[in-house]
């Protein structure tokens, strides 16, 4: 269980997050949504420890994640996630497989070559992708089989919680379609506890067992997402309508 | 008029204050780096690639500098000495010339052009497309991953870069004086050899490390703290070659100042 209590991080004038307080239980699939620029991906970065909050505490299972000094520490806790870019975040550098196996050639999962190979190649296969994509390099893909990609990559070592951030963003509607069903398997079939930041609203309905609104750096409605439609809240009937008019102002 | 003087103050101390600040997180940022160069883990792979790129690479053109360097530098020595009948000190002056000064210095210098703006402009990308958060969400420490290899790496060839380079100047040298200011070919030879002492080549391989290591630092540096988008991976890659060559020469100055002075 991942939870958020009173987070806030400002940068520079800029109050981003002002005490976001969220439960995502675990094995359940947490999606955030929110307009551009409302702090999305800064939450989610602070849990992972890429950013550190100003206040609150974030603790996984009860421990507080945003304290973890030692190397080893972080080493136990970030080998519990995996995670999918917004741009993918290949590295551009290696082959394909490469990517999906990076950890799984180095640090404490290290095993011989060959092994972290057939890993690889399993996992593609879970995304879809043949064999022969293995040992092209991520700029010879097009955006939905970098997508794969990554999420093989963010799987490879089997994690306990997977973040997804945009996993749609970019990708023609059939593809987003095809992306969503794949993430959502995954999760159920692994067990996986899932946190996705998205404003594609068919994202939302695909993959979320649990919907959270983030909106002027609080959590403004946090529900199951057989719950969403129904909500009288101004703020998420404008945004899953896709509204003009209403209370989220349209220059932002 | 009461509230120009403190304003003009402020407007003088801020950079100064920013100055001082961006020299603090340089040496935050260098004393960080050494110490993932010291402490395993330790990435072989990238290490020696490191070492191919910074240099093996560095070799077709710090060789073509040096040779360049050095035929010039006999001609110059030659037509300068020649006003007190001194033509014959060229052999003597370009190899403690090269092997002190130009060799180190101009090799650092076209090390910075090719290495710092490549680093920079790779890791630049890499932050700005997200591959360093990756990195960190795949259980590796970019500062170990990234940059111990190439400190490491540009620390060590460097030095060699420098040995190499000041060995095809003393070449270039000796081409021009035997070709057009007729020298004996194992005269200018002997002369070089009997007058070099280990000192003018070891302070340059000294150098070399140094100057390495700042272009690696500058190198990394400027592309961790790389802005967003295609125009902050650019100022990234200026900064680091600007910061680099002037590192190269300040530091060559200080050197020279620590290891030649009476």
């Amino acid at each position: 269980m991942i939870e958020l209590r009173g987070v806030h991080k400002a940068f520079g004038a800029n109050r981003v997050l002002q005490g976001v307080d969220l439960v995502i239980p675990r094995g359940q699939s947490m999606v955030i949504i929110g307009g551009s620029g409302t702090g999305k991906s800064v939450l989610l970065k602070c849990v992972l420890g890429l950013v550190r909050p100003d206040a609150g505490s974030i603790t996984l299972d009860g421990q507080d994640v945003t304290r973890h000094d030692s190397g080893a520490e972080r080493d136990a806790f970030l080998a519990r996630f995996g995670m999918l870019f917004q741009g993918g975040a290949l590295f551009d550098s290696m082959r394909v497989w490469e990517n999906v196996a990076f950890r799984l050639m180095r640090g404490a999962l290290k095993r011989p070559k060959a092994e972290a190979r057939e890993i690889a190649l399993e996992k593609l296969r879970r995304v879809g992708l043949g064999p022969q994509v293995a040992d092209l390099y991520p700029a010879e893909l097009s955006g939905g089989m970098q997508k794969r990609v990554g999420l093989a990559r963010a799987i490879a070592a089997n994690p306990e919680i997977i973040f997804f951030d945009e996993p749609t963003t970019g990708l023609d509607p059939i593809m987003s379609g095809v992306i969503n069903d794949l993430i959502r398997e995954i999760v159920v079939e692994m067990g996986a506890t899932a946190m996705t930041i998205t404003h594609d609203m068919s994202s939302v309905r695909a993959i979320a067992d649990r919907v959270a609104m983030l909106h002027g750096g609080l959590i403004r409605w946090t529900g199951p997402v057989s719950e969403m439609d129904a909500t009288p809240d101004l703020y998420v009937q404008q945004f899953i309508h896709g509204r003009a008019e209403g209370p989220i102002p349209s220059v932002r | 008029m009461t509230g120009a003087l403190p304003a003009a103050l402020a407007a003088l101390g801020r950079p100064v204050l920013a100055a001082l600040a961006a020299v603090g997180r340089v040496v935050l940022f260098a004393i960080a780096a050494v110490g993932h160069m010291l402490r395993p883990p330790f990435y072989a792979r990238e290490f020696g690639h490191a070492v191919m790129q910074i240099g093996w690479n560095s070799l077709p053109v710090v060789g073509m500098t040096a040779i360049f360097t050095g035929g010039a530098l006999a001609l110059q020595i030659y037509a300068g000495g020649s006003r007190f009948n001194a033509e014959a000190v060229v052999p003597q002056i370009v190899a403690i010339g090269m092997a002190r000064e130009l060799g180190p210095v101009l090799g650092g210098l076209m090390v910075a052009a090719r290495v710092a703006s490549s680093i920079a402009a790779e890791i630049g990308t890499m932050k700005v497309t997200e591959q360093i958060d990756a990195l960190v969400t795949l259980s590796t420490n970019p500062m170990k991953y990234l940059t111990a290899p190439r400190l490491l790496a540009a620390t060590l060839t460097v030095p060699v870069l420098v040995g190499v380079g000041d060995a095809i100047g003393i070449m270039g040298g000796w081409m021009v004086g035997i070709t057009r200011l007729d020298f004996n070919s194992a005269t200018y030879l002997k002369n070089t050899m009997d007058f070099l002492q280990f000192w003018d080549v070891g302070s340059g391989l000294v150098k070399g490390a140094v100057f390495g290591f700042l272009v690696a630092l500058m190198g990394c540096y400027h592309g961790m703290n790389s802005a967003r988008g295609a125009q902050g991976v650019g100022a990234a890659t200026k900064a680091a070659v600007v910061s680099a060559s002037v590192l190269i020469l300040a530091s060559n100055y200080i050197l020279t100042e620590v290891f030649f002075s009476a």
